[in-house]
């Protein structure tokens, strides 16, 4: 069956070549000692709101591993298309990789077709490829964007399942959100309304959740344009530095020099023009 | 008679396929999609016909483990104009098998250059859900109007197989009115009729089954066209005073 937004149509079955790369490696370094790193979960709040004239997205930027916060200024809201992003949380690689392959299948699509990629679009194609992996893939997604058939709001689950929604969030932090959400979403709101409806549901999972933390994105999609917003808020608990890190040239003192030239010895030497037409 | 045998066969396959699929999965390590946190569409369905059209009603409920995870979900999913089909069982297997059916359906329909048959998409549903019966979980409800036969309800359980009732209900919470229905059911009902009586079986079925709320979402199936009515929480038909 041809499609419109892939050179090649995928296989059908799994395609595991990462995993057996992996045991090899593992086999091959320190016979087994050393293990592959663990994935990156991102343990995270993110949150959607359609109102009027648009769709907000919102997102902390907390990325945890184990019990380490592994990057404080994590940015959680991908790039789809001009008119389309997508919040992701669960595998910090997995939503990266897919995210990547959506946004680059609909670049192929808008070359092919002529037309802007529409969110519903996007939807779809998601979904084909995470039920296709029927979970393997740890990508929980909240897809937003403006098209021409209006402003939508979707969530696509790790096993393939899709729903469109007005309100959403998503993550570890998604009861905290989800409690501001449903007590203060209204249909049609305004912008500043809107953002600061998103921004308090990923504040409130922020304080409850531990796996989510320090400064909230938000992304403004209207038909005009978007609006990326990085950081919105920053966290209230954040330190500046007490010194300068960094060294003076010379601070190191040199003990000895050793300077060794390589011999070289010319063995072969070949002209070849090039046709510069 | 021979298809009532052939039912309880594949029930007993059934059975003791789940215990041996576990055993196989665990040993290839492949991760089947019915752990807890599969977004289940644990439900009730159901649709009936009725002289001129079919009456289908679903609650919009869909849970993952104990959080509901979209509580205004539609489970009732147009396959083609005057056929729609009633979802339950996981919510992401059962989106793919119908989207896949609306694709083949279609195809066909524009082959033939005519409405397609009800029983044609019911048949597809039955040949995707048995063949790929160890990987799915869905039990879905196919229900729809075509010229040959008028209304009609076919439902595909979870296992593949495939037969014509009046009414016919499904999802977890049916358990909990087959009495009212089998005791409230009439031929020869008019959609008005149905329409109540579908209304007020969902609405048991959600009072008691934790996995089944949110609204009542029904529709009318006819040569006419497809209404769809929503019945919200608090319109809902109350029975016990308890």
């Amino acid at each position: 069956m041809a499609l419109s937004h892939v050179f090649e149509t995928p296989v059908s079955g799994f395609n595991f070549e990462n995993s057996t790369r992996n045991i090899l490696l593992e086999n091959v370094l320190d016979e087994g000692k050393t293990k592959a790193p663990k994935p990156l979960k991102t343990g995270t709040t993110i949150a959607g709101v359609v109102y009027k004239n648009g769709v907000v997205l919102g997102a902390d930027t907390r990325a945890t591993s184990s019990e380490v916060v592994a990057d404080k200024t994590c940015a959680k809201i991908h790039y789809i298309a001009p008119n389309i992003y997508c919040c992701g949380a669960g595998t910090a690689a997995d939503t990266e990789k897919t995210t990547d392959l959506l946004s680059s299948n609909l670049t192929i699509f808008s070359m092919n077709s002529g037309r802007n990629p529409r969110v519903v679009m996007a939807a779809n194609i998601l979904q084909d490829i995470l039920f296709r992996y029927r979970g393997m893939i740890g990508a929980n997604l909240i897809l937003g964007g403006v098209d021409c058939t209006g402003n939508h709001l979707y969530r696509v689950g790790p096993f393939g399942s899709m729903d469109k929604v007005p309100y959403l969030a998503m993550g570890s932090g998604d009861l905290a959100a989800m409690g501001i959400l449903e007590d203060r979403f209204k249909v049609n709101m305004e912008v500043e309304e809107a953002k600061t409806l998103v921004c308090d549901a990923i504040h409130a999972g922020i304080m409850t959740d531990l796996g989510s933390g320090n400064n909230i994105d938000l992304c403004i999609i209207t038909r005009r344009g978007v609006d990326y917003i990085r950081p919105y808020q920053e966290s209230e608990y954040k330190q500046r530095r007490q010194e300068k890190y960094k060294y003076k040239p010379g601070t190191t003192p040199v003990l000895t020099e050793n300077i060794v030239p390589l011999e070289l010895e010319l063995v072969h030497e070949m002209v070849q023009t090039m046709e510069t037409a | 008679m021979c298809c009532l045998v052939t039912a309880r066969v594949r029930r007993l396959r059934c059975s003791c396929s789940s215990s041996i699929r576990d055993a196989a999965h665990v040993a290839h390590g492949v991760r089947n999609g019915n752990d807890s946190l599969t977004p289940l569409a644990q439900t009730t369905i159901m649709a009936v016909e009725f002289d001129g059209g079919v009456v289908i009603g679903a609650d919009s409920r869909t849970t993952t483990g104990a959080y509901i995870a979209n509580r205004v979900t539609d489970k009732l999913t147009p396959i083609h104009e005057r056929i729609f089909c009633c979802r339950s069982g996981s919510a992401a297997d059962t989106q793919a098998i119908s989207d896949a059916v609306t694709y083949q359906l279609g195809f066909h329909s524009i082959e033939l250059d005519e409405p397609p048959l009800v029983q044609t998409a019911a048949n597809l549903f039955r040949e995707m859900c048995y063949r790929y019966r160890e990987e799915l979980m869905a039990g879905i409800i196919v229900a729809g109007w075509d010229k040959r036969r008028g209304g009609q309800v076919y439902t595909v359980p979870v296992g593949g197989m495939l037969t014509r009732q009046p009414v016919s209900v499904g999802g977890s919470g049916s358990s909990y009115i087959y009495g009212y229905v089998d005791s409230n059911y009439r031929a020869h009902m008019s959609k008005e009729e149905c329409l109540q009586f579908t209304a007020q079986a969902l609405s048991l079925a959600m009072e008691r089954d934790g996995s089944s709320g949110g609204v009542v979402r029904l529709a009318v199936i006819s040569e006419h066209g497809v209404e769809r009515r929503v019945v919200a929480g608090n319109q809902l038909p109350s029975f016990s005073a308890i």
